[in-house]
């Protein structure tokens, strides 16, 4: 199909979804009213849990099945790029280079490193309480490891980023959420069931099985980011194409990384007629 | 605010829509796909949204003395989030794949089945 006919099915398409869309918003509540029922249950029953975060007592108890499949989605998705992005038989890996970084930035990013590892922990630790949890502090944590990155070059991150262990703690905290849903099964007959004391209300003891599921998905988030995105970046920096016949040529082999992903962005000479 | 912000979500994804079908670097269709998954953000959000409400957190507000606005849509949105960084994630581990084995991120480039 030409690029023409293709845009002009789409065109149609796309008119027809836009006509369908705004009859059906018309007829929608109007967007700020008072009425949602489901809102209004969901905060009876977290109150009812004594846990101070609605969100996560959605996330973590009323719908903690969910979760459960939406943590498993994130741990396939990380063995789905460790498969995708690993070493091909022609492929070679060479050492990062050293790199150059400015004083302001090391010390900088040194000051920052330990400061938003503990704002990660905050995060994860609160979750029950207030705005945050697993899936937000995971990913703070994984960021703050990378400051290393910034605040020094590839070599000091690989050294503070322990891959081999991070795999296992990203298997050991999905299987964590499913050992609790059946220890929920075995305690309260029901799987993830909340079974644990409650706690008081706005205590960091609350909740029940909330901060423990928070704390799983927590590790898991963050162990499953850093070894994604450490897939990415070995791709970047440190893995190299070999001599393989079907290879576009590299413009130059040898050169050092920067000049590698320049030539990545050529625009192809192929053209639609 | 009447259907506005439904519109306004619908708008997004047929931007985007428009932007996957005319792209021709997969990259760019990846960001179209990553807008799109961002309306139905807009869309969640706007079903949730209540006029005065506040986050549906009680760490510092009593139960009860204000408005909330709704904290399930709130989770879906959550969840989507995750859906959609997962997603993106792959896709783009598929692409760097699929520079290296056919030398071309253009998606009308791509002629062939090779091994």
């Amino acid at each position: 199909m030409s690029a023409r006919a293709r845009l002009l099915l789409c065109l149609a398409a796309v008119a027809v979804i836009a006509v369908f869309f705004a009859v059906a918003c018309t007829e929608m509540p109007a967007a700020g009213g008072d009425h949602h029922p489901y809102g209004d249950r969901a905060v009876a029953a977290a109150l009812a849990h004594r846990t101070a975060n609605t969100v996560s007592a959605v996330n973590f108890d009323l719908r903690a099945f969910d979760t459960l499949g939406e943590e498993s989605i994130l741990f396939g998705t990380v063995l789905g790029a460790t498969l995708l992005l690993r070493l091909a038989r022609d492929e070679r890996r060479r050492p990062a280079p050293s790199e150059h970084v400015l004083p302001s930035t090391r010390l900088l990013g040194t000051a920052l490193l330990p400061v938003a590892l503990v704002v990660g922990v905050y995060v994860v630790a609160h979750g029950q309480l207030s705005p945050g949890g697993g899936f937000q502090g995971g990913v703070i944590l994984a960021t703050a490891l990378h400051l290393g990155y910034i605040a020094a070059d590839y070599r000091v991150l690989e050294k503070v980023r322990p891959l081999a262990v991070l795999d296992v703690a990203d298997a050991i905290a999905a299987g964590a959420f499913v050992a609790l849903g059946i220890a929920g099964l075995a305690a309260g007959g029901a799987f993830l069931k909340n079974t644990l004391p409650l706690g008081t209300f706005n205590q960091i003891t609350s909740g029940g099985t909330v901060p423990l599921l928070n704390a799983a998905v927590g590790v898991e988030v963050g162990s499953g980011l850093i070894v994604l995105l450490a897939h990415f970046l070995d791709q970047a920096v440190e893995i190299s194409a070999g001599d393989g016949a079907d290879r576009p040529p590299r413009p130059h082999p040898d050169a050092d990384h920067r000049t590698d992903r320049r030539a990545d962005h050529r625009t192809d000479p192929q053209e639609e007629p | 605010m009447g259907p506005w912000p439904y519109l306004a979500a619908g708008w997004v994804l047929l931007v985007a829509l428009y932007g996957m079908v005319t792209s021709r670097n997969l990259i760019h269709a990846i960001g179209c796909l990553a807008v799109a998954q961002s309306s139905t953000y807009l869309l969640l959000l706007s079903v949730g949204y209540r006029h005065d409400g506040t986050a549906p957190v009680f760490s510092d507000v009593k139960p009860g003395s204000r408005p909330l606005v709704d904290p399930v849509v709130q989770a879906l949105a959550l969840t989507d989030v995750v859906v959609g960084a997962t997603v993106t994630a792959l896709l783009l581990a598929l692409t760097v794949q699929l520079r290296k084995r056919h030398g071309t991120v253009d998606p009308q480039a791509l002629t062939g089945l090779k091994g």
